[in-house]
């Protein structure tokens, strides 16, 4: 009897799975109950058995570190899942879909008219000092008006429980397959909670990816030629790129794989010669895209590329300048974007959220500095930030001073108290923060993944759950709990 | 499909052959030893050779006792073709085309490269050699299984078994070659009662000594031993399966003429090589020529698909 629900001290903090002591949720009341039941032979055998499986299947993520370059690394995977009623889940599906279709407005308006700019909705100085827009975008007009196709929106729930979005990734949005392995992942190992819960399924994701790039062909064909272009085996998220590609039978291809000829058509070098390229899935960013118009020793991307773009030969997934709404600047404004376009109060909220351009917030975050989360505009990953209440007076004297510096460049946020779910430390469950991460499709529709990725922060109190620092993840169950 | 990608199946099915090959040679000979009389020189050596990999096993080592030889051939790092390399090497390129086979060859592919990893250095000890390298035998012959069964009949198939018949070729090539030419005339005076057990042992190093018996129905002796490993279509990891079956992919890939011009020399030479007029010499001789011809359809098969 190793897990003791008794024990398990959830904090100030909302946890996903507990209500109180030993009182689970609704619907993590059989999980809890199952996992009650188990002993330490148990608990050992099924993360063993998890850990297998990931070895097996070769899950992995690539670290970089200055010492030992890039390295391997087992995906971090928790056996405890995360259990979100559908009935909640509906709601933040329809907010999630309201926030990226406003979002997909916003770009395709920045790139043309700029209505929102004439409006005064959005200052015009964030768009000119934006590092992701790109004035070789303006007065293109992709199919659609989507320039985000494939979003990945952060999620956190605060200590009341309330959903919050973190961020929005709109250029190259990773970790949807982790979501789909991590499934797997457990019905390798717990295929007798599969049948105790109704879990909806997550893996018609590749067929719907694969049917929403199929929207951008140039090409009125049955079977467009759909690539997804990566920077190779030593980019962090390379086992998703061969991973979707494989799961849409597409082709994986390399920067060297494509050539761009003079009739400003895409194709690929073949076995049998040159042959035409429709939809690229592209999973490079925007600034290695293509050497003739951006950086130029690019070895990664495809000389020519934005002309086919532009000539409107080739569908590119996301399209190149999608990333500046994709700046946590930008972010703060997001709200109000969402009112401007659709003319709809948002379902989902935004984190309160200071920008350090308006003098009035930025004195009140340096004033507050050691509650507040302060983030770059233009960095993912988690590099960059400061966690205030986590931070040493060095740390905070150094971030006041780069706000100062390049205010515009800077957001912060006060710290929010991340909800946590029991995760098996040890052969103990114990409270550890997590989000979530869906991710939302759009072509002619939108669609949105059956919950998403939950990342958890391993380390106790920590609230940082990138792959990259020392976060795990969950597998995340969508119930259903009126069908019991 | 992709030049590139072709290229890494090729390469990665190249790969898997080698380490499957090697691993049948250090098993083969680990077990001879034990059958022959203390006074036969029947040492370690012989497999330096038939991997001509001799300069660079000296280059690191003094002498080719039985453990400086396997942990060359095994586990050292220093040696691109070492069983651990070979895996690397197959696991490198299989990661780049995981989208392209079936994902439980990958799983195997990756799994067999830990495991080789995690059984380092118990192989040098006679007691676990068998079972480490067993591993590895039956880990190629799962992947074969897998791909042949699961895998779309199509170039990337075809691609796969090119490179695998090619090294197979290749290797089996060389097993004939130094267990045949520079071993056995000096053995044959003095222990005629072991040439036998030498022919059974090249045999058994490609899991041929059944088929042998079913198809030869005769006593090993050196003429049939090279007719049935040269010669007959019927075993699969014969030089004559082998180069038919190179021509088998040839005929599937698309516009492979130049390379096609290529394979009839080589397949030219098999087909005229008669055993019973076979000296020593001559059979050394063949095997030069017939591992020529087939680097130079490498060579043909890299300047038209890769």
């Amino acid at each position: 009897m190793a897990i003791r629900w008794g024990n398990y001290a959830t904090g100030p903090f909302y946890d996903e799975l507990i209500k109180g002591r030993n009182k689970p949720r609704e619907a993590a009341v059989d999980l809890c109950s199952y996992l009650r039941g188990l002993s330490d032979k148990d608990i050992e055998e099924y993360r063993v058995a998890a850990s297998t499986a990931i070895h097996v299947m070769g899950i992995t993520f690539t670290v970089y570190t200055e010492e030992e370059g890039s390295i391997d690394r087992a995906w971090p995977f928790d056996i405890i899942p995360r259990i979100i009623d559908k009935k909640e889940w509906q709601q933040i599906e329809l907010g999630l879909k309201q926030r990226v279709k406003a979002l997909n407005m916003f770009i395709d308006d920045l790139y043309n008219e700029q209505r929102i700019l004439g409006a005064g909705i959005v200052p015009e100085d964030i768009l000119i000092n934006s590092k992701n827009f790109l004035p070789e975008c303006l007065g293109v007009k992709p199919k659609h008006g989507v320039w985000a196709h494939i979003c990945g929106s952060d999620l956190v729930r605060d200590q009341h429980g309330t959903v919050y979005v973190l961020e929005d990734n709109l250029r190259v949005p990773s970790g949807v397959s982790y979501m789909l392995e991590n499934r797997h992942v457990m019905k390798r190992v717990f295929p007798d909670m599969f049948e105790k819960y109704n879990i909806l399924p997550v893996d018609d994701y590749p067929s719907e990816l694969y049917d929403m790039l199929c929207q951008l062909s140039p090409r009125e064909v049955a079977q467009p030629e759909i690539v997804v272009l990566t920077p190779g085996i030593y980019n962090s998220a390379y086992f998703e790129h061969a991973y979707l590609a494989q799961q849409m039978g597409a082709e994986l291809v390399v920067g060297s794989d494509l050539e761009v000829d003079d009739d400003d058509i895409v194709y690929m070098r073949t076995v049998e010669g040159l042959s035409r390229v429709d939809v690229i899935y592209r999973r490079i960013d925007d600034a290695f895209l293509d050497p003739e118009v951006f950086h130029e020793d690019s070895m990664l991307g495809v000389p020519g590329l934005m002309r086919a773009w532009k000539a409107g030969n080739v569908g590119l997934a996301n399209a190149p300048g999608a990333g500046v709404a994709d700046d946590k600047v930008v972010y703060a404004f997001v709200p109000d974007i969402i009112r401007f376009y659709l003319n709809e109060e948002p379902l989902l909220q935004n984190v309160p959220t200071y920008k350090c351009i308006n003098k009035d917030e930025r004195d009140y975050v340096i004033e507050h500095i050691d509650e507040m989360v302060v983030k770059p505009a233009n960095e993912s990953g988690g590099y960059g930030m400061l966690i205030g209440p986590h931070a040493t007076k060095a740390e905070r004297e150094k971030f006041v001073r780069l706000i100062r510096r390049d205010p515009r460049n800077y957001v912060a946020q006060p710290m929010l108290l991340l909800s946590t779910a029991p995760t098996l430390i040890g052969n103990k469950a114990e409270a550890r923060h997590l989000d979530l991460r869906p991710f939302i499709l759009s072509g002619e529709d939108i669609s949105v993944t059956t919950g998403g990725l939950t990342r958890v922060a391993m380390r106790k109190g920590s609230t940082v759950v990138n792959s990259s620092q020392g976060g795990g993840s969950k597998d995340t169950w969508i119930v259903d709990m009126e069908g019991e | 499909m992709l030049s590139r990608v072709a290229n890494h199946i090729y390469w990665m099915a190249r790969y898997l052959e080698r380490a499957e090959n090697t691993a049948r040679l250090i098993q083969v000979n680990t077990h001879l030893l034990l059958d022959l009389p203390r006074s036969v020189p029947l040492g370690w050596e012989p497999i330096v050779d038939i991997l001509s990999i001799r300069e660079n096993f000296y280059a690191n080592y003094e002498s080719a006792d039985e453990k400086s030889v396997i942990r060359f051939m095994v586990t050292d790092p220093n040696n691109s073709g070492s069983i651990i390399n070979s895996l690397a090497a197959a696991r490198e390129n299989a990661r780049i085309v995981r989208e392209i086979i079936p994902s439980e060859a990958w799983e195997e592919i990756n799994n067999i490269h830990l495991q080789a990893k995690a059984d380092g250095q118990s192989v040098l000890t006679r007691r676990h050699r068998f079972n480490c390298l067993n591993k590895i035998i039956k880990a190629n012959q799962t992947i074969t299984g897998l791909v042949g069964g699961t895998m779309n009949r199509d170039d990337a198939y075809a691609f796969l078994r090119l490179g695998r018949h090619l090294e197979r070729c290749d290797m089996t090539s060389r097993i004939i070659d130094v267990r045949s030419a520079s071993l056995l005339p000096q053995m044959a005076d003095e222990h005629p009662a072991f040439e036998n057990i030498q022919w059974i042992g090249v045999l058994k190093s490609l899991s041929a000594y059944q088929m042998y018996r079913q198809e030869m129905r005769l006593r090993v002796n050196r003429t049939d031993v090279l007719e049935f490993l040269l010669k007959r279509h019927s075993f699969p990891r014969s030089i004559c399966h082998s180069v038919h079956q190179i021509k088998k992919c040839l005929e599937e890939l698309p516009q492979s003429d130049a390379v096609c011009d290529q394979f009839e020399q080589l397949s030219t030479i098999v087909e005229k090589l008669d055993i019973h007029t076979l000296t020593q010499e001559s059979l050394h001789h063949v095997i030069d020529e017939i591992q020529a011809g087939l680097m130079d359809i490498h060579l043909a098969v890299n300047k038209a698909y890769f």
